[in-house]
């Protein structure tokens, strides 16, 4: 059992930590954590479980804040809360357990784009990160063809209602189980289910609306 | 089985998420009903697109970086015996994850219809694997009772090379192997006959190297002997009696042995 120690430092940024959430603007000030005492072991433990996810959480961050920097400082925040939390993970999966931290940093920062008028997201910002995203690629046929669906298909996946969203990405996606994305959501695996069949059913009919209009 | 039940079932069809009786009893109905198989065709289709479009997103290098610096220094990692599979998929790796253990309010159907744990997944997996192998032509992909010819077949087709011995002489006769899949992963079966009876041994991967002693298990009807060794999960499934499976699975670990050590 490790216990928790809380040095003047570590105080310091848990208070930055909730600074944060109330101004809701996540991740980057945050003190470095390891400028306090802490415990090299259950440090060497928490990176050895959390940091293999960094993709999937990333992904995640992505497609729920629509966002390339605000799914940087979201993902930040998330590690830093999970970290702040492992004493008391009791698993036995990490990733669901992660995408649920994930999940409320990106509840405050809804909530902070709300609040502020002009926290839409940025269109011409994501173009130009799209071109960006594009010339980095092999152009063989296949390549392009492949490369127009994943920029359609993230496009409609993009209109889903939220909830639907967040299942659809979460199976489909980051493949997690029926019974992992009940435990990422707080919902019963009958919710996971019938969420499922609703966002697949309508990505497809937004998607054969789209081949109509090619 | 009625259209309207399935229209939710055919996604845990389609995901695996769906027990071996269940499974079998959507498929019935799809079989049946040209609405629901149509249905399940889009699906798939839809799947496929999916899976060929890259739509996951890489972190990147600034922000893994960011997160070493603001997490705490770690302890140099502790000295490890086991031989770490880096860069080779373990075919049945999700199945470690999973099954919190959550208060889970689910409806009915979900209750009735989801696997209990993740043995008994894998297991209900199996079993259905069998079943369907049992169906006419889907037996076999390679026809030898010749396990020189048997195991090379398998070379690039599976991250595991799975022994293939011949038990003839003990009173299982080899006839084959074929390549199957188990939650969307590639598994080695081996097929081996006693009397009229067939029995499936599926050989995966699995990252712990320990050797775990056999264990028996009833599903559907059909027994299934599941054991470990050097990294390999086995399970011998069929109709045969426990203890003429059990005298398979003894033979054969017997004669993995003497390999080994000969």
């Amino acid at each position: 059992m490790q216990s928790i120690i809380i040095g003047p430092g570590q105080g310091q940024w848990l208070a930055a930590g909730r600074a944060h959430a109330d101004s809701a603007t996540v991740g980057r000030a945050a003190m470095p954590a390891n400028t306090t005492q802490h415990d090299p072991e259950r440090a060497r433990r928490f990176r050895e479980a959390a940091l293999p996810h960094l993709d999937d959480v990333y992904t995640l961050a992505r497609y729920l804040l629509r966002d390339a920097s605000d799914a940087e400082d979201a993902v930040q925040e998330c590690y830093l809360r999970a970290l702040k939390h492992f004493d008391t993970y009791r698993g036995p999966a990490m990733k669901p357990w992660l995408f649920a931290i994930l999940r409320n940093v990106c509840r405050a920062e809804y909530a902070r784009r709300a609040a502020s008028p002009n926290a839409g997201i940025d269109d011409t910002a994501e173009a130009a990160e799209q071109t960006l995203w594009r010339e980095e690629q092999q152009t063989p046929e296949a390549e392009l063809l492949r490369e127009r669906d994943a920029s359609t298909i993230r496009r409609l996946v993009d209109t889903l209602a939220e909830p639907f969203k967040e299942t659809f990405v979460l199976r489909e996606i980051n493949d997690l189980s029926y019974r992992e994305i009940a435990d990422a959501i707080g919902a019963p695996v009958g919710t996971v289910m019938s969420r499922l069949a609703r966002a697949r059913a309508m990505l497809r009919s937004a998607w054969l609306r789209e081949q109509e209009q090619l | 089985m009625i259209c309207d039940e399935t229209e939710i079932l055919i996604h845990a069809l389609t995901d695996n998420e769906l027990d071996a009786s269940h499974a079998r009893e959507v498929e019935v109905h799809i079989a049946t009903c040209p609405r629901c198989t149509a249905e399940l065709n889009s699906y798939r289709q839809m799947r496929e697109m999916m899976n060929k479009a890259e739509l996951r997103f890489t972190a990147p290098a600034s922000l893994r970086q960011r997160l070493d610096e603001l997490l705490p220094k770690p302890a140099p990692a502790a000295p490890s015996n086991v031989t770490p599979l880096t860069g080779r998929r373990s075919v049945l790796r999700g199945f470690a994850l999973g099954s919190a253990v959550s208060a889970l309010a689910a409806t009915l159907l979900v209750t009735v219809v989801m696997r209990q744990d993740d043995q008994q997944m894998i297991e209900s997996e199996i079993v259905s694997s069998h079943l369907r192998s049992l169906q006419p032509g889907h037996l076999i992909d390679v026809v030898s009772t010749d396990q020189h010819t048997v195991k090379p077949w398998f070379n690039g087709k599976l991250d595991v090379s799975p022994p293939v011995i011949d038990l003839t002489a003990q009173g299982f006769t080899l006839i084959g192997g074929r390549l199957d899949y188990v939650n969307d992963r590639g598994i080695g079966a081996i097929v081996y006959k006693r009397r009229a009876h067939v029995i499936n041994l599926f050989v995966a991967q699995t990252s712990n190297t320990a050797h775990k002693p056999a264990k028996m298990e009833t599903i559907q009807g059909f027994n299934i002997r599941r054991w470990s060794d050097r990294g390999m999960n086995f399970w011998a499934v069929s109709d045969i009696g426990a203890d003429e499976l059990a005298e398979f699975g003894e033979k054969f670990e017997a004669a993995a042995q003497n390999n080994k050590e000969g």
